[in-house]
């Protein structure tokens, strides 16, 4: 049982350095250096915090605004996570087929040339980007609705179209708020 | 930039990034355990904990103490959980059920960080930050000090002595893991990773809809959770959250972390034993079977395609990376969920597992499973040739033969009974998801992940529920604090020995022939172990 003395207070002081001290003087650092990263990073229209540039929201159905990935959860940041589903399950297989015409009927594109994150939900589940791909595949659909051309709104993809990061991190995306924003800004 | 280049530079500047770090690090926590100088801090803690510092433990008192400070550390979790709804800051949850309590304190005290909870439903920040991941810091703390008593056991000669658990314990803490905390946390919140102790905020949507941002301590929780390679996520999406794990970089960041103190311990190990060559030998096989699984999981998972479960901004070759990295650090934390993986590729992660957690394994436990391999290949090497094995000038008896049995055997035989029961009633079968063999690979998966104390899932099983939350809790505690009391004796057998002069006959264990052994045993056992039921499950599914 000797040990069990040291076991006990040596986990109090612990709890106080690391559980304690710790995360304060972290979050201390980062909301007076990196206030706006630290709390978010949301975004506001006229003065109004409406979402995060980091979290996606759910824009399926609305011919004006482009729509982000399908999502396990909603686009709801307190039940975040994936299907789970395994690839060669009939679930994903039905899932896959209904978005895949969902798509296509929507964007005015062959079934066939659907891009693949417009057909496969993401591993968070508030995904807040797409695909190039993906969003080239929804330009006329979002022109047509606003009464835009083509080349306006394409032209707006790539405004907020980012590269790889330092050139071969990543992949190339588009934040989809962060688009749709700019959308609304502009007309 | 083609998809595969852009994956091999990124693979190619985290092994450089890794292999600067290597020497100045692994050198540095082999002063750590060296030094006989206190720190002023680690004094007044000694004092005020009550134990003498220069007084060394016997193996069977050093694992007392190991145990002792694992049990208080269930027993303050489980209690913390239990009491959730009377603390600051616990965004109205409520307390954590009996069962679930008991999973997720046996989960991080034992360094797997299995999570049948979601934590933006579940845990308030305190139960978070002055619950898990000061567990965060302390398992992998004591996993470093199990892997330094067994380095002890080969470098000491004639004692029975060991060191002393207590100061490898706040050193490894104070020493190493706290201070690269710090600059990891910091580094995440310029990615974009949350630092706050904010309730969460509801806003209204560019459609109208409500959506709640939530917010948290996250990044400090984040660094220790990658760097200590517990894996335990702040939210359910784990660092497939962007809260969590922002961007292209901060993603190739957390994988940096997470590889970084199994990777260096094997330049400490080196230096401590007086020869760097035996640590490059022991790297150069992790390496070997990390870098075989990189290249086959990347390469099935392009070919597939398929983005069910993936980010996309780190899309396929980043999420391979991560996904193999993860499972062979014991770390668990995934960045794209494993379930939705091609049923080959998944089976490569389960196997990732199967090794034993040592390409390259967690904080420590890579180290001294690594290690216990080694001595089964010398084993294997000297029936060959006929000649009674010895690894780095200490004689394997019968006596080491047993207690490294006994270590490696523990594992797969709580994977496989564990499996084989759950697969035997209908409660736990009907925790699957889907069905067929992924079914059954939902279920190898979690006991696999837990025996190993990895804690990644296919995470499609409800695995909430009394029969999981025991089944796995236990088989948490036994693969971790078995296999640690194994080594432990086996580190006090080793020390008793006189080290014997090397011969003409002793197997050289650094170059690329032990290397090739070593991989070989290590494949060799878990190929042999688990092939049967990896063909009934994933592999099953994948050439369906």
């Amino acid at each position: 049982m000797g040990q069990y003395g040291p076991a006990v207070r040596v986990m109090v002081l612990f709890t106080v350095l690391l559980g304690i001290a710790y995360p304060l003087a972290i979050t201390g650092v980062g909301q007076v250096a990196f206030h706006d990263r630290a709390n978010g990073s949301r975004v506001e229209k006229s003065g109004t915090v409406v979402g995060s540039s980091l979290i996606g929201q759910s824009f399926a159905g609305s011919k004006r605004y482009f729509w982000g990935r399908p999502s396990a959860g909603g686009y709801d940041p307190l039940a975040t996570g994936a299907s789970n589903l395994a690839l060669d399950s009939s679930g994903l297989r039905k899932q896959v087929a209904q978005r895949r015409a969902q798509a296509a009927k929507a964007d005015g594109v062959a079934p066939s040339r659907v891009a693949a994150d417009a057909l496969y939900a993401s591993g968070s589940g508030v995904d807040p980007q797409i695909s190039p791909a993906y969003a080239e595949q929804q330009v006329r659909r979002v022109a047509a609705a606003r009464g835009l051309s083509a080349a306006t709104v394409r032209r707006l993809v790539a405004e907020h179209t980012q590269g790889r990061e330092l050139g071969f991190l990543g992949e190339p995306r588009v934040n989809v708020l962060a688009l749709n924003l700019a959308l609304d800004a502009s007309h | 930039m083609p998809d595969s280049l852009a994956g091999l530079l990124q693979v190619g500047v985290l092994i450089l990034a890794l292999g600067l770090a290597w020497r100045p690090l692994g050198d540095y926590i082999a002063r750590v355990f060296t030094s006989e100088r206190h720190l002023a801090v680690e004094r007044l803690t000694y004092r005020l904990i009550g134990v003498d510092p220069d007084g060394d433990q016997r193996w069977p008192v050093y694992a007392r103490a190991v145990i002792a400070f694992s049990v208080v550390g269930v027993v303050l979790l489980f209690v913390l959980q239990r009491v959730q709804a009377h603390l600051p800051f616990s965004l109205g949850l409520d307390n954590v059920p009996t069962a679930l309590a008991f999973n997720t304190a046996a989960s991080f005290v034992t360094n797997t960080n299995w999570q049948a909870y979601s934590g933006e439903s579940t845990m308030g920040y305190v139960v978070q930050a002055a619950g898990l991941a000061v567990q965060n810091f302390v398992s992998a703390a004591v996993g470093l000090s199990v892997a330094v008593a067994l380095i002890r056991g080969f470098t000491r000669s004639r004692t029975d002595r060991l060191g002393n658990f207590w100061v490898d314990l706040v050193r490894g803490v104070v020493r190493v893991l706290l201070p690269l905390s710090v600059v990891a946390a910091i580094v995440l919140i310029a990615c974009g990773a949350v630092q706050n102790l904010s309730d969460n905020t509801v806003v209204t949507t560019l459609l109208g809809h409500h959506q709640t941002i939530t917010g948290g301590p996250v990044a400090s929780q984040e660094a220790i959770k990658q760097l200590g390679t517990n894996g335990g996520g702040f939210y359910n999406a784990n660092a497939a959250h962007p809260f969590e794990n922002p961007g292209p970089f901060s993603d190739l960041f957390s994988v940096f972390l997470l590889l970084l103190l199994p990777v260096a311990l094997t330049r400490t190990f080196g230096r401590l034993v007086g020869d760097v060559r035996q640590g490059v030998a022991v790297l150069a096989t992790m390496t070997l079977l990390w870098g075989v699984l990189v290249v086959a999981v990347t390469a099935l998972e392009l070919h597939a395609g398929t983005l069910e479960g993936t980010e996309t901004r780190f899309g396929i070759p980043s999420s391979a990376l991560y996904a193999v990295s993860t499972t062979g650090t014991s770390t668990g934390s995934v960045n794209s969920f494993h379930s939705s993986y091609g049923g080959v590729s998944g089976g490569l992660l389960i196997l990732n597992m199967g090794l034993g957690e040592v390409a390259p394994g967690g904080v420590g436990s890579g180290l001294y499973g690594i290690l216990v391999l080694a001595i089964v290949a010398v084993f294997v090497a000297g029936l060959m040739v006929g000649r009674t094995p010895e690894y780095l000038r200490k004689k394997i008896t019968g006596r080491e033969m047993k207690l490294v049995s006994l270590n490696i055997l523990t594992m797969p035989l709580v994977v496989l009974v564990g499996t084989g029961i759950a697969m035997s009633f209908s409660a736990p079968r009907s925790s699957m998801l889907n069905d067929g063999p992924h079914g059954l690979s939902e279920v190898l998966y979690a006991f696999m992940s837990a025996t190993n104390n990895n804690g990644s899932a296919f995470a499609g099983l409800s695995a909430d529920t009394t029969f999981y939350n025991l089944a796995l809790g236990i088989a948490m505690l036994l693969g971790r604090f078995v296999p640690i009391v194994l080594t432990l004796a086996l580190a006090g057998s080793l020390a008793r020995q006189q080290p014997v002069p090397e011969s003409a006959g002793t197997l050289p264990t650094r170059g690329p022939l032990f290397v090739v052994m070593l991989a070989g045993v290590t494949v060799i056992v878990a190929a042999l172990t688990f092939f049967p039921v990896l063909a009934l499950g994933p592999f099953a599914e994948g050439l369906r």
